[in-house]
């Protein structure tokens, strides 16, 4: 075992990696060992994507080496990192949703029998003895579609298992788990650890790292600036070595003057996914819906919203009764949204960043009846200004944008609408520490101008910091109602994981 | 301390883990089969759709169930459905081959035109050639599409055109005509196997061969992996390896090469051949795989199902002329089938779909 | 927006983020745009053309040659916003046969010309509704759902007025759409395609409507993240196809003074190909209606200059569309290949000095669609 364990099973040695004149990697080195679990940090553009593409397969560096056992290889494609016993395990799983589980896991290596045909009870149990392995309770037979996210994380899994990955690379996989998936997940991580198995584990959530992983390689700008075992690196020095800099006060809250009901919403409820939702928003008021990623609240907005259709109950914005199901109704009524997947359903990303910016709006872009290119830039650079976009050009793609720029792009789109309302779903997610600060300042100066804001978040910390009132959701049902002195983090966990306040103590 | 909201560790399933399990793997059961009833659900309401047809035609004008009627209805569809075959394995991949018409009137010239100028050839060569000019056109269309990067829309509809040009300019304004045809080619059209009309011994033995493959064979199943991971970019494909590039060309070949054989089954058949043979053919095999369950964005429906739907459009159109039904209404039905086939799959689809959230909702709740 | 890099390349080419782009030049911009290059295969087409015949570019022929894809033209406006929007309508030649045939069956029955035509357009925009109702309505893919509506229509059209052809309209009518614009060369139909398309190119490219069509191309889900309404502009695109698909119908009928359940096969393939050669994306989200109006002029000009040829065969004609069809795409999706080939050759060099190549082992082929 000792032995086994100076060699590390894969590593990098001296990786750079330019695109143009961007250098994404400089010089990084890591080593994955045998039965351990390893954290990678860093902010956004740190350089893990690249590192991790490295390992793959899916890119090359410029300079420095790939070594497996030691020996220096070149990964040309995925297939020789996956021959090499590297697998990925991506935040998206990537699955065949119309095949069965057992196929998903076999696909390109289907077990045969005489004349070549597939071999299906072979398959199956090899399947289903994988998953027995992962103590997991799957339908080998079962088509992937309508699996959850976790469950899909889980065949996939089983698929690196099943061409004996000896290193496992976790790319974000908890962002979409809820707090039981990530304990599963945990356990699975934890089985493979003990059978020799080297994983990789990056996630933005420290918690979730300091409890499972025990090496820590942190990363800044394309270099490695930190490498070791984590319990001697604490969480704030941590936060301090990705980013570089102190950071304090992350959520400046500013006492704002809450006036009248401005979002009222009775007895929402969409089959299947919540139920009888009851809330109302104030003027000036920020209200959290926090609970665990899963529970339904991105649902109960994008409802509330009108892109998803609710089965019952009334959505009001100011006294007026909204049409269900209508995002154009919400919009006229003053409502906004900020959603969750940026890329999907906030940015239209081979528009340019003006045309993004004055989308939900075009109506107005107009002189003498036709679109006014003019008046366009005028108001996007004009917001553009004030939420202090950093961009080239306004008629770039706003895919050049970096994950923060992205964002204040959206929240360009939408107050420029003057909302009354403005949802924000997860506004921090995939963006880097110092540019979240600038988004929570933002949000809070909006509060204090008298905009009402509904936020949905799955970190604590920003829930605790923002918000005068927090809903908690669990499992489609708002089970919490805290006032801002009430809440804590005991209290919101409690009733996020279905608990009741004080009774019921597990000893 | 920085705490995202996730659940503490801590013990969890307090209550009997075992009648949990096993009430579970209840739930999980009876939804397997809910969903595979509702798939198979499709094969069967062709075959009951297809059933009524007969009964209903057959009962209105007993001579619909002559042989020579059912002989003649087995036969026309006979074409149809090997091109058909071809077709789905292309469509699986979530891509569309429009050129299969142009392709049949290409080859079926030239099969006949080998067979006119050579009488001593024997007609085998002249159909190997259909087939292998056939591949030849697929393998373009794979090529374009796969190497190319030019949606399949595009390359097909390309090709059509541009084969359709080329069938014209190879006859000239000639046709062939069965006088010119060796008997023992026409024979292949018109003669029995067994007692069995031989073009559908040919169809049926293609339909059987490529249902197999793509049912038992890995290659096959990476089509449907290809196919059904092309909805979302592909990268699940790359990630296990597969060489969807090759696959896909590899589809259009042989959907290429059916339509050769179809070309060859055409001249065969009837004898009498020009440059506009198989003119509007892609729509009616496209219709057949579509009214036949194989889904037009990739990566489900099967070879058996679209025969199927070959062969109930081919029996509809036989009984409009039994039945002495304007032949104009034939179109439309057709149609009007497609239509109803993507609407019905849809609705199914939303069924279970909701059926398979319940459960999952229900299964959250309950653990 | 319709540079040759983003129109109809099959795949996004992969960003960089933070790399900062070069400015164009103006004239690099205007030779890189996908309108130039069909501009100059016009110019070569011309010149050959009236190598071809000295009846090429004669006022004669520029009148026949363009009334001869009157139809094609039309139908290729609403096609160019439906594609634009990320569909497609495979119907609209048989909702052009079909009114042919209503035309040709009210005629019959003895009802006037006034209200035929507009009756005839009402039932064109009423299979365009049935076309988005089951497109927007039922969520299924326009491809099938015009494939099957194809013969749906056609059928109709044949259940009309079955396989006989109806003649004898008023010749007011049919002297309006064989006749010329005022004294000048322009055929009628052609001056009515050009107040369409003036139309068209206002409504895409200088409204909120236009520009919404291309935001649903793009992604459709941020478009109703984004409060567009969605559904009910791809209803309204398909009923304008089917509207302005029959008043094709009613030209076409006027200019061969002939309805039949027959005319126009084929049509939809003809002026699909004009918009995806124009430079309309397939997946939509990018285009512009002059391209398609390039494009048109581009394949009239290859028809007629091989009609013009007696030892040419017209079935060239086939041939060169099809070959200009894929060509439209392949071509800049190779010019993009070959760029990054050049530029993972020189990947590692810092850009305006190449130094020598960095010694990458074998760069990345193909589309490296990874965003890990």
């Amino acid at each position: 075992m000792s032995a086994v364990a100076t060699t590390p099973l894969v590593a990098l040695d001296g990786a750079s990696r330019s695109f143009g004149a961007v250098h994404a990697l400089r010089g990084a080195s890591l080593a994955l060992r045998a039965g351990e679990v390893r954290a990678l940090m860093g902010e956004n553009g740190a350089g893990k994507s690249t590192l991790v593409k490295i390992l793959t397969g899916v890119d090359r560096p410029n300079s420095g080496t790939v070594l497996v056992d030691g020996e220096p290889v070149v990964f040309h494609s995925t297939a020789d990192s996956r021959d090499a016993g590297v697998a990925v395990i991506l935040q998206e799983p990537t699955l065949f949703p119309d095949l069965s589980v057992a196929e998903n896991v076999v696909m390109g290596r289907h077990p045969r029998r005489s004349f070549g045909r597939i071999d299906r009870p072979a398959m199956k149990k090899s399947v289903q003895d994988l998953l027995d392995r992962l103590g997991v309770d799957l339908d080998p037979d079962r088509p992937v579609q309508g699996l959850s996210i976790a469950d899909q994380q889980i065949v996939e899994i089983a698929k690196a298992m099943s061409f004996d990955a000896r290193v496992l690379i976790m790319d974000e996989p908890t962002a979409a788990l809820s707090g039981r998936e990530v304990e599963r997940l945990f356990g699975v991580v934890r089985a493979l650890q003990a059978r020799g198995a080297a994983v990789l584990f990056i996630s933005h959530r420290l918690e979730e790292v300091y409890e499972i992983a025990t090496v820590v390689t942190v990363m800044r700008d394309g270099e490695v600036v930190h490498d070791g075992p984590l319990s001697e690196l604490p969480e704030d020095e941590l936060v301090r070595r990705m980013v570089g800099r102190d950071v304090n006060q992350l959520f400046p809250k500013t006492e704002a003057e809450i006036g009248d009901v401005v979002l009222d919403v009775r007895g929402l409820s969409r089959e299947g996914v919540f139920y009888d939702v009851d809330l109302q928003v104030k003027a000036g008021e920020i209200v959290a819906l926090a609970g665990l990623v899963g529970a339904g609240r991105s649902e109960v907005v994008q409802a509330i919203f009108g892109v998803d259709q609710a089965t019952e109950g009334s959505v009001s914005m100011n006294g007026t009764d909204l049409p269900l199901g209508k995002p154009t109704a919400a919009v006229a009524a003053g409502m906004a949204l900020v959603p969750e997947d940026r890329r999907q359903q906030g940015l239209v990303m081979d528009m340019s960043i003006g045309q993004n910016a004055t989308l939900a709006r075009l109506g107005e872009m107009r002189s003498r009846g036709l679109l006014s290119p003019k008046r366009e830039r005028a108001e996007a650079s004009q917001w553009g200004e004030r939420l202090q976009l950093k961009y080239g050009r306004l008629s770039d793609p706003v895919g050049t944008l970096s994950g923060g720029n992205q964002q204040k792009v959206v929240l360009a789109k939408w107050l420029s609408t003057k909302p009354r309302l403005l949802i924000i779903d997860e506004p921090t997610r995939g963006i880097d520490v110092g540019t979240k600060a600038e988004v929570h300042r933002i949000i809070n100066d909006l509060a204090s101008e008298g905009l009402a804001v509904l936020m949905v978040s799955s970190e604590l910390p920003e829930v605790l910091g923002m918000a005068d009132r927090v809903l908690v959701v669990f499992e489609g049902r708002v089970t919490a109602e805290l006032s801002r002195a009430e809440a804590d983090e005991e209290r919101v966990v409690r009733a996020a994981t279905g608990r009741a306040p004080v009774t019921e103590e597990i000893a | 301390m920085s705490t995202p909201v996730s659940a503490p560790p801590g013990p969890s399933a307090p209550q009997g883990p075992a009648a949990v399990a096993e009430a579970e793997a209840e739930r999980v059961s009876t939804g397997r089969r809910v969903v595979d009833r509702l798939i198979r659900a499709r094969e069967l309401g062709l075959v009951v759709v297809l059933l009524a047809i007969v009964g209903i035609t057959g009962a209105i004008e007993p001579n619909f169930f002559d042989l020579d009627s059912i002989k003649e209805t087995v036969l026309n569809v006979a074409i149809i459905a090997v091109m058909t075959a071809g077709m789905t394995l292309v469509i699986v991949t979530r891509n569309i081959d429009l050129s299969v018409g142009s392709i049949l009137g290409l080859t079926a010239f030239l099969c006949g035109d080998l067979l006119t100028k050579h009488p001593g050839m024997p007609w085998i060569v002249a159909v190997l050639v259909a087939v292998a000019i056939g591949a030849a056109c697929g393998l373009l269309n794979g090529v374009l599409v796969t190497w190319g990067r030019v949606p399949a829309l595009v390359v097909t509809l390309g090709t059509m055109y541009a084969l359709r040009g080329v069938a014209f300019l190879v006859t000239d304004g000639r046709q062939i005509n069965a006088e010119d045809l060796p008997d023992s080619f026409l024979n292949v059209g018109s003669g029995t196997l067994l007692g069995i009309p031989t073009l559908i011994v040919v169809a049926v033995v293609v339909i059987l061969l490529f249902w197999f493959v793509t049912r038992d064979y890995a290659w096959g199943r990476q089509l449907y992996a290809i196919g059904s991971s092309g909805r979302s970019g592909g990268q699940a494909a790359k990630l296990a390896g597969l060489k969807s590039d090759r696959r896909v060309t590899q589809a259009f070949v042989i959907s290429g090469a059916l339509a050769g054989l179809g070309g060859a089954m055409f001249a065969a058949r009837y004898g009498t051949v020009d440059a506009t043979a198989g003119d509007g053919y892609e729509l009616r095999v496209i219709g057949a795989a579509v009214v036949g369950g194989v889904a037009i964005a990739g990566g489900s429906g099967s070879v058996l199902g679209a025969a199927i739907g070959a062969v109930l459009l081919g029996t509809i159109q036989t009984a409009l002329i039994v039945l002495k039904i304007d032949d104009f209404w034939q179109q439309a039905i057709v149609g009007l089938l497609i239509i109803v086939a993507i609407a019905l799959d849809r609705l199914i689809a939303n069924q279970s779909e909701a059926l398979l959230r319940q459960r999952s909702a229900r299964r959250r709740t309950s653990a | 927006m319709s540079t040759v890099a983003t129109t109809p390349t099959g795949s996004a080419p992969d960003r960089t983020p933070g790399v900062v782009r070069t400015e164009d030049s103006l004239l690099k911009k205007v030779l890189g745009r996908w309108e130039t290059l069909i501009l100059v295969l016009i110019a070569v087409v011309f010149a050959i053309g009236s190598g071809i015949s000295s009846e090429f570019l004669t006022g004669e022929s520029l009148t026949t040659g363009s009334s001869d894809f009157t139809e094609y033209a039309i139908l290729a406006l609403p096609l160019t916003l439906i594609i634009a929007t990320g569909e497609i309508d495979l119907s609209v030649a048989s909702v052009l046969a079909l009114s042919s045939a209503l035309m040709g069956y009210l005629w019959n029955q003895g009802l006037p010309m006034e209200a035929i035509l507009p009756i005839c357009i009402v039932a064109g925009a009423v299979c365009g509704l049935i076309n988005g109702w089951l497109v927007t309505g039922l969520g299924l893919p326009s491809l099938a759902v015009t494939i099957g509506t194809m013969a749906l229509f056609r059928g109709l059209a044949f259940v009309i007025l079955g396989d006989e052809s109806v003649t004898d309209f008023p010749t007011d009518y049919t002297d309006w759409a064989f006749g010329n614009f005022g004294g000048t060369v322009v055929p009628n139909t052609i001056v009515l395609f050009l107040v369409l398309a003036a139309i068209f190119a206002v409504v895409l490219h200088r409204t909120p409507f236009g520009r919404s069509i291309f935001a649903i191309g793009a992604n459709k889900e941020a478009a109703r993240f984004s409060g567009l309404r969605v559904n009910r502009t791809q209803l309204k695109l398909f009923v304008l196809s089917g509207a302005i698909a029959a008043l094709a119908g009613i030209l076409l009928t006027l200019r061969n003074s002939t309805a039949a359940g027959n005319v126009g096969t084929g049509f939809e393939l003809t002026a699909i190909a004009a918009v995806v050669l124009g430079g309309v994306s397939i997946f939509g989200g990018s285009g512009t209606i002059g391209g398609v109006i390039l494009a048109l002029i581009l394949l009239g000009g290859i028809q007629k200059a091989l009609n013009l040829d007696p030892d040419i065969s017209t079935y060239w004609v086939n041939i060169v569309f099809g070959i200009l069809l894929i060509g439209s795409v392949l071509g800049p999706n190779l010019a993009a290949r070959f760029r990054e080939a050049r530029r993972t050759r020189n990947r590692g060099a810092r850009p305006f000095r190449p130094g020598r190549p960095a010694a990458a082992p074998s760069g990345p082929e193909g589309e490296g669609n990874t965003d890990a």
